[in-house]
């Protein structure tokens, strides 16, 4: 596209971005200061996760966006056109044909390889904002590694309702060393970052904050030994493609409660539906 | 100066205090203050308001570096390390494990959106402790052992009154079994039949647990309760030290006589 860089950033911000990547990628899990930019959306809608993708794009590269599992919603699509305009980068819905993958709220069923990146989109990267209120004090936290707070909220949670009701940005430790929020996928796709193949990349632009996970790092979500995490999924099969292990959304059809369960991820299920049914 | 110090450190002492001074602008706060506590231990400061005694606290729990002086304390282990020459995270591993503190308003250390029960299992999280059974059997035991009904567990601190936050807030400092607490005014702000109850509790615990304390009052009564020992400040200097009862008994010093004749008898 005329008159813009190739990705829309400039190249001097593209350099400083990835330096935090490489500082981000030696110390798993860590959350990295950068200079965030204003970048042509709104706060929330990714502005974090589009410069990491900006700064990792290469011409021969293969993007997948996805929005809350889909590939056809506004977040997506944008992104996705923001991205073939601004780079003129081939893009796709299939996961395996993908090389960077930009995501919120989802990682895809299908496992990620070694030659692929995963991009999540983050709104809040400090996983212990919402109960430590002075940034100053988690950062001390996190250097000394003193996670006993975060198990405080656990706790309350099994003493209320007995079980952690923790169902989304569900907190993890990664390499043993880092508390880190995941950013707000649900409790069912953290498993999925235990030792993933593909690197793992994290942007929050609003807080300007990034921080990765490397390919086959231990990530284990956060627990107690007699309560241990387990996965939580609506207990339906997939009204579209019958998929009993896929994480499900529901969808209201009428006014009169009738809803059906489909897959959230619409590439894992289009691939598994019969050519021609959808 | 602090090879001199070293060597006039008793050595059985847990904690010890040379040449503490330390002033907020003109204001010396503390005025070359020696003190010491031996294990199991109360030792009791007293004095009128501006005295120093709880600049004195926080000088000795590592809070605030004085200008100079030193504070040593000895380890589990039988190693002594000064307080303000300690790395970060050894001084805050202390502050959760042997160390305690009971601030004057139980709000200030008490986490008031997370239940009895999660307040108390905190410091245990905070070493690491992953059982969730575990955790809440002790919080139940302590809760017990400062009078609190077990079913008030996973209620919040707000719907507490102020003499059970105290208590609860004793619970949650005691839980980890701390070697030496640190208590700033603990049963101010309360009315007398309670402050009562709570010293009865406090002495109790104390002696049972064996732990030092320093305890920082205005109120003689309290000292005379609870303290073996006592510590009398005026303007940032020790006027007088020794046994609690030989002190307030038959007071040497002028200050501590008027201190002790200001006591009103009922």
């Amino acid at each position: 596209m005329n008159g813009y860089n190739f990705a829309y950033l400039d190249e001097q911000t593209k350099r400083m971005i990835r330096r935090a990547l490489l500082k981000a990628v030696a110390i798993p899990g860590h959350q990295v200061p950068f200079g965030s930019r204003e970048m042509p959306l709104p706060y929330g809608w990714g502005t974090g996760g589009i410069q990491v993708t900006a700064s990792i794009l290469g011409r021969a590269d293969v993007l997948k966006v996805i929005d809350q599992g889909a590939d056809d919603t506004t977040n997506a699509v944008s992104i996705r056109r923001f991205f073939a305009r601004t780079a003129g980068v081939a893009t796709t819905t299939r996961t395996a044909e993908a090389s960077v993958i930009q995501t919120r709220h989802r990682i895809p069923e299908v496992p990620l390889r070694e030659d692929q990146i995963i991009v999540y989109q983050v709104p809040q990267p400090e996983p212990l904002s919402k109960l430590e209120p002075s940034r100053a004090e988690t950062r001390r936290m996190h250097a000394l590694a003193e996670y006993g707070l975060m198990h405080v909220k656990l706790y309350e949670d099994i003493a209320r309702v007995g079980a952690v009701t923790i169902s989304y940005d569900y907190p993890v430790m990664v390499n043993g060393r880092h508390l880190m929020s995941p950013s707000p996928i649900p409790a069912f796709d953290t498993p999925k970052m235990d030792g993933m193949a593909a690197l793992q990349l994290f942007g929050a632009g609003r807080e300007k904050r990034i921080y990765a996970i490397p390919p086959y790092t231990a990530v284990r979500p956060l627990d107690f030994e007699d309560h241990p995490f387990r996965l939580t999924r609506a207990p339906h099969a997939c009204a579209l493609c019958g998929a009993g292990d896929s994480y499900l959304d529901e969808v209201v059809t009428d006014d009169r409660g009738g809803r059906m369960f489909v897959c959230s991820d619409t590439d894992f299920c289009a691939a598994r539906q019969p050519a021609g049914a959808a | 100066m602090s090879s001199d110090a070293r060597s006039s450190r008793s050595p059985d002492a847990l904690l010890s205090a040379r040449g503490l001074r330390l002033s907020y602008g003109r204001i010396a706060a503390l005025d070359g203050v020696d003190a010491e506590v031996f294990p199991g231990e109360v030792l009791a400061v007293v004095g009128e308001s501006g005295s120093g005694k709880t600049t004195l606290l926080q000088a000795l729990s590592g809070a605030i570096s004085p200008d100079a002086g030193t504070v040593w304390y000895r380890g589990r282990d039988g190693s002594v390390q000064d307080v303000h020459r300690m790395p970060a995270p050894a001084l805050r591993a202390l502050h959760r494990s042997d160390w305690g503190t009971v601030h004057q308003d139980p709000r200030q250390s008490l986490r008031m959106a997370v239940s009895a029960g999660g307040n108390v299992g905190e410091r245990l999280m905070a070493q690491g402790v992953q059982h969730y059974g575990g955790i809440r059997a002790a919080a139940i035991d302590w809760l017990r052992e400062v009078e609190i009904a077990a079913d008030r567990v996973d209620d919040l601190p707000r719907t507490f009154s102020g003499g059970m936050l105290q208590r609860l807030q004793i619970a949650r400092t005691l839980v980890t079994q701390p070697r030496l607490v640190f208590m700033d005014e603990p049963t101010g702000g309360l009315d007398v039949s309670v402050q009562a109850r709570l010293l009865d509790l406090i002495r109790g615990l104390v002696a049972r647990l064996g732990v030092a304390a320093v305890l920082v009052t205005h109120d003689i009564a309290v000292a005379r309760l609870l303290a073996g020992r006592i510590v009398v400040m005026r303007a940032g200097r020790v006027v007088e030290t020794g046994l609690t009862d030989q002190v307030l008994d038959d007071p040497q010093h002028p200050y501590t006589q008027l201190l002790v004749s200001s006591v009103l008898h009922a």
